[in-house]
């Protein structure tokens, strides 16, 4: 794929366990990385709400003075685990990118990193919180 | 002994509490089993000793649209150390949902010694009880089942049509915009879409989740499911009644609730559901 150096360090990373248990748990240790962000960083409003993910996740972003992002990513699902770890990736992954790089993300970079025997509702959160997290890029590159 | 009677006695046959769990965790004729719709949340942390029967990876044909055959179901116990004397107490997340299915499944090749842990994992988690991320090794067993009764729990798209033909009792437990056909999915699953919307004539429309207590997963009372379903389904125990959702997991849950928890004896979950229905050519549709 193209797009941001780091998010694709990571995925080949992941490519490196070829057996599910070892990326399970490379992706549960990522699940582990994640910070819970204060609720000031990311509001708790619609319009930073995933749409169709029953983890109750919420994304935002912060700008950096070389003009790229930092994203945010609340769960507040305990039980989510999958979107802790997508988010501790695509915050490691995405944020200092150049936003051109980080609108050419697939929505389907969650099946390199999660593979293919996802659930159809558990894809669509993870998708969501993609698209979400392009939405942030999109928004500020059309302010400047 | 009265219908609630019989029906509270029931409950208590096939559901168990989490505490009953964690006072029998070392019993050796029990094996629990945890069933997730997160490929993450079992590896993460489970019950102490349980196994994980992953619904895409040990339950579906890799290739047709089936359940796995008798050769693969007789190797995923054996390897999991389950025998047929074996209890097995299913549970996960998303309110049991996935582990009904699962139940379901092994109902298919006769386990029907099985019950459900009352709340899945939400329910154990709020109760402050023990996870552990060390995966257990089980003695392989010598599993031997007979063949898939695809009778008994299970209907076929033309057993449905029948069905309606005879104005057979049905349960549509999908969202009530699904049911009224102004939404073609469930609002988290697009790709089990259908080129037409609506419901299976004759079906009612109930909810799964109406027979959950959401603050923490648990059935709803055996009273308030008599009334839910004997009253405002209008199903009763000597009806044969047929189950649908989408793809046959959701109706997986109102199937056990109707079947074990209530005992209504005759009970077919229709797993092609509406992505069968709602796709197929000539059938009857309502809105």
């Amino acid at each position: 794929m193209s797009g941001p150096v780091r998010l694709q360090e990571i995925l080949e990373d992941l490519a490196l366990f070829p057996e599910r248990d070892g990326k399970i748990e490379a992706l549960i240790s990522y699940g582990q990385e994640y910070q819970h962000p204060s609720p000031e960083l990311v509001p708790r409003t619609p319009e930073h709400k995933v749409p169709g993910c029953e983890s109750e996740v919420f994304v935002s972003s912060t700008p950096n003075p070389d003009g790229t992002l930092t994203f945010h990513y609340a769960v507040d699902n305990p039980q989510g685990i999958s979107a802790m770890a997508l988010g501790a990736i695509l915050k490691s992954g995405l944020s200092g990118a150049p936003l051109e790089e980080v609108l050419k993300v697939s929505d389907e970079v969650i099946y390199d990193i999660f593979g293919r025997e996802l659930s159809m509702g558990k894809s669509l959160g993870l998708t969501g919180i993609v698209k979400m997290t392009k939405h942030e890029a999109e928004k500020w590159l059309r302010r400047r | 002994m009265s219908n609630l009677a019989t029906a509270e006695s029931r409950r208590a046959e096939y559901l168990v509490s989490t505490l009953w769990v964690a006072e029998n965790l070392d019993n050796p004729n029990i094996r629990f089993v945890e069933s997730n719709e997160d490929p993450l949340l079992y590896s993460a942390g489970h019950i102490p000793g349980a196994a994980e029967i992953d619904w895409t990876r040990d339950l579906n044909d890799p290739l047709i649209r089936d359940y796995l055959d008798r050769e693969h179901f007789d190797a995923l116990c054996r390897r999991n150390g389950i025998s047929q004397e074996t209890l097995i107490v299913f549970y996960g997340d998303k309110n049991n949902w996935w582990a009904t299915y699962a139940m379901w499944v092994f109902q298919l090749f006769g386990h029907t010694n099985c019950k459900i842990m009352d709340g899945g994992r939400l329910k154990w988690q709020r109760d402050g009880l023990p996870l552990v991320r060390e995966k257990p090794t089980f003695e392989p067993s010598a599993y031997e089942s007979g063949d898939r009764d695809d009778d008994t729990h299970r209907a076929y798209r033309d057993q449905v049509l029948e069905h309606v033909k005879h104005h057979g009792k049905m349960i549509d437990v999908r969202s009530p915009e699904e049911f009224n056909g102004t939404r073609l999915h469930m609002e988290a699953y697009p790709n089990e879409g259908a080129l037409r919307g609506g419901h299976i004539p004759g079906a009612k429309s109930i909810p799964w989740a109406r027979a959950v207590n959401p603050e923490d997963g648990t059935f709803k009372s055996t009273e308030e499911l008599m009334t839910l379903y004997g009253g405002e389904a209008d199903v009763n125990p000597e009806d044969d009644i047929i189950v649908y959702c989408r793809i046959g997991e959701r109706s997986s849950h109102t199937w056990f609730v109707l079947h074990y928890l209530l005992g209504y004896p005759k009970v077919r979950n229709y797993d092609g559901s509406w992505t069968e229905w709602g796709n197929s050519v000539g059938v009857p549709i309502e809105k």
